[in-house]
């Protein structure tokens, strides 16, 4: 039945597209960081969008599959190989009893995503499957010898157009009809995000907006699914006070005293007190799944 | 305010008017609920505002506007109130510091603190934790100046001028006063959070 982690790398985690409309119960949205890349990986093998797949951090994962399957794997580019041979990325890829996938470094990008057909199952928490790094909810990420099952097939055709499957809310945003399959960010080229100002960007001195959008920052190592950590020339508050804790977006950029921004991702904490400046926009932060350590960010404002 | 380009924030003269205004916004406590229009995400309900995160997709900054302009608060007297009743044995290690702090007697504070009526206002650092509110500051307290690294799930407790339940054990600088049986997040229920903003909660002396 399913799958067996042989071994699970790094992080490997269960998402979906995230649990929406949760945050006044303090529940992060969750859910894949790029959300794309989960997309077009559960469409190639005829999963509604949302489907839960597996996001694979920095490979080093090992699956044997004990039933036949088809899979895709799209996001990070690497070397992944079905029984000791590479496969190609981005295809629906039939997968025999008893073979063993794995998963190499990415050479671009940080994060693969691999969808199964008929979706990975686990146990749902108010409508996602995804697993929240935050709070600790939804499944514990996979682990050595673990068993992992794979839903029912679904009658869909595969290149569904409109909206998927998603939770009460829906998809939101999402809709695509085809994705076009995205290459993972070049490692070596500065990566390119647009922002909004945020609620509170005039917390911030005239200069603080233009350092923001002209200079190149650099992801910190310290960046997880909660957060993408920047490093480069800090920011100014010219207000001073504290800021009572308030509601906080997917993207925010939060500036604590050090300057230095945040961008909140997926599993970010539903309130903060420290001001945001600006807030990137939905489909670009697709790009902070894929960012990796030490990689060049710009803003455009 | 504009908050990226699918959400806005509001801001509110203080945290009662956070509660009258999401529970006009939303319904929550009210007897029928006011239409959230599709396309409203999630309302957030924070100390000084509240969050509205929508689809832009679906419905238009402008609408969504509309709505939040609309919406009348509605205060406690209003409400009928969604309530959740809590017992509490007050057996918390810090009761007997927490009274004296208080210039009160231990029974004194537990009966101020069963005959309040206190209403959730928001939640915050861990899923099902929600910060309760009562009329009256005669609880207030400072948080513990060393935060414990381990407070036990259902630890009641005060800090500031709230209230609240620890859904999980986690670290925390609250007052304990005292320990409840209820479970406040149970993620293998429809709705796992025992309290939602909006709530007005009793406790009971168990």
């Amino acid at each position: 039945m399913g799958i067996v982690v042989v071994n699970p790398g790094p992080l490997t985690l269960v998402e979906d597209l995230g649990r929406n409309g949760w945050a006044s119960l303090g529940l992060s949205p969750s859910g894949a960081l790029d959300r794309q890349a989960l997309r077009l990986a559960n469409l190639l093998v005829g999963n509604p969008v949302g489907a839960a797949g597996l996001e694979i951090l920095l490979g080093g994962l090992r699956l044997r599959f004990v039933t036949a399957s088809t899979v895709a794997v799209a996001g990070a580019e690497g070397i992944v190989t079905l029984n000791g041979a590479g496969i190609p990325l981005n295809q629906p890829i039939r997968v025999a009893p008893g073979a063993v996938l794995d998963f190499g470094a990415p050479l671009f990008g940080l994060r693969y995503y691999l969808a199964v057909q008929g979706g990975i199952d686990a146990p749902q928490l108010l409508g996602s499957r995804s697993t929240d790094m935050l709070s600790g909810e939804g499944p514990a990420p996979l682990k050595s010898g673990e068993h992992v099952g794979i839903g029912r097939v679904s009658a869909g055709n595969g290149w569904v157009s409109g909206t998927g499957s998603g939770a009460r809310v829906g998809i939101l945003n999402d809709v695509y009809a085809l994705p076009a399959i995205r290459r993972a960010p070049d490692p070596g080229r500065a990566i390119a995000a647009r922002v909004d100002r945020g609620p509170r960007a005039d917390w911030f001195d005239d200069d603080s907006w233009r350092r923001l959008v002209s200079q190149e920052w650099i992801l910190s190592p310290d960046s997880n699914r909660i957060g993408a950590r920047l490093m480069g020339r800090p920011l100014t508050q010219t207000r001073l006070e504290e800021l009572p804790s308030e509601g906080m977006v997917l993207g925010a950029l939060q500036v604590p005293p050090s300057g230095l921004p945040t961008v909140f991702l997926a599993d970010h904490p539903v309130t903060g007190g420290y001001p945001v400046i600006a807030v990137v926009r939905r489909p670009d932060l697709d790009l902070f799944g894929q960012a990796r350590p030490g990689q060049r960010i710009r803003f455009l404002g | 305010m504009p908050c990226g380009d699918s959400a806005l924030l509001v801001e509110l003269p203080d945290l009662t008017a956070v509660v009258a205004y999401y529970r006009g916004l939303t319904g929550a406590g009210a007897a029928a609920s006011l239409a959230v229009p599709r396309g409203i995400i999630d309302v957030v309900p924070a100390a000084r505002t509240v969050l509205v995160t929508f689809d832009p997709g679906t419905i238009r900054p402008s609408e969504v506007r509309e709505w939040l302009e609309a919406a009348e608060p509605l205060d406690d007297v209003l409400s009928s109130g969604r309530e959740v009743t809590i017992e509490v044995s007050y057996d918390g290690p810090d009761l007997a510091e927490t009274a004296q702090f208080l210039r009160m007697s231990e029974a004194e504070m537990v009966k101020l603190h069963t005959e309040s009526e206190w209403t959730g206002a928001f939640s915050g650092f861990a899923p099902g934790f929600v910060y309760l509110v009562t009329t009256h500051e005669r609880l207030g307290v400072p948080r513990r100046n060393t935060p414990r690294t381990g407070v036990p799930a259902g630890s009641v407790g005060l800090a500031g001028e709230f209230s609240g339940v620890y859904p999980r054990s986690s670290p925390g600088g609250w007052q304990l006063i005292g320990t409840t049986m209820a479970v406040l997040w149970d993620a293998s229920k429809p709705e796992p959070a025992l309290i939602r903003p909006g709530d007005r909660v009793r406790f009971v002396e168990a």
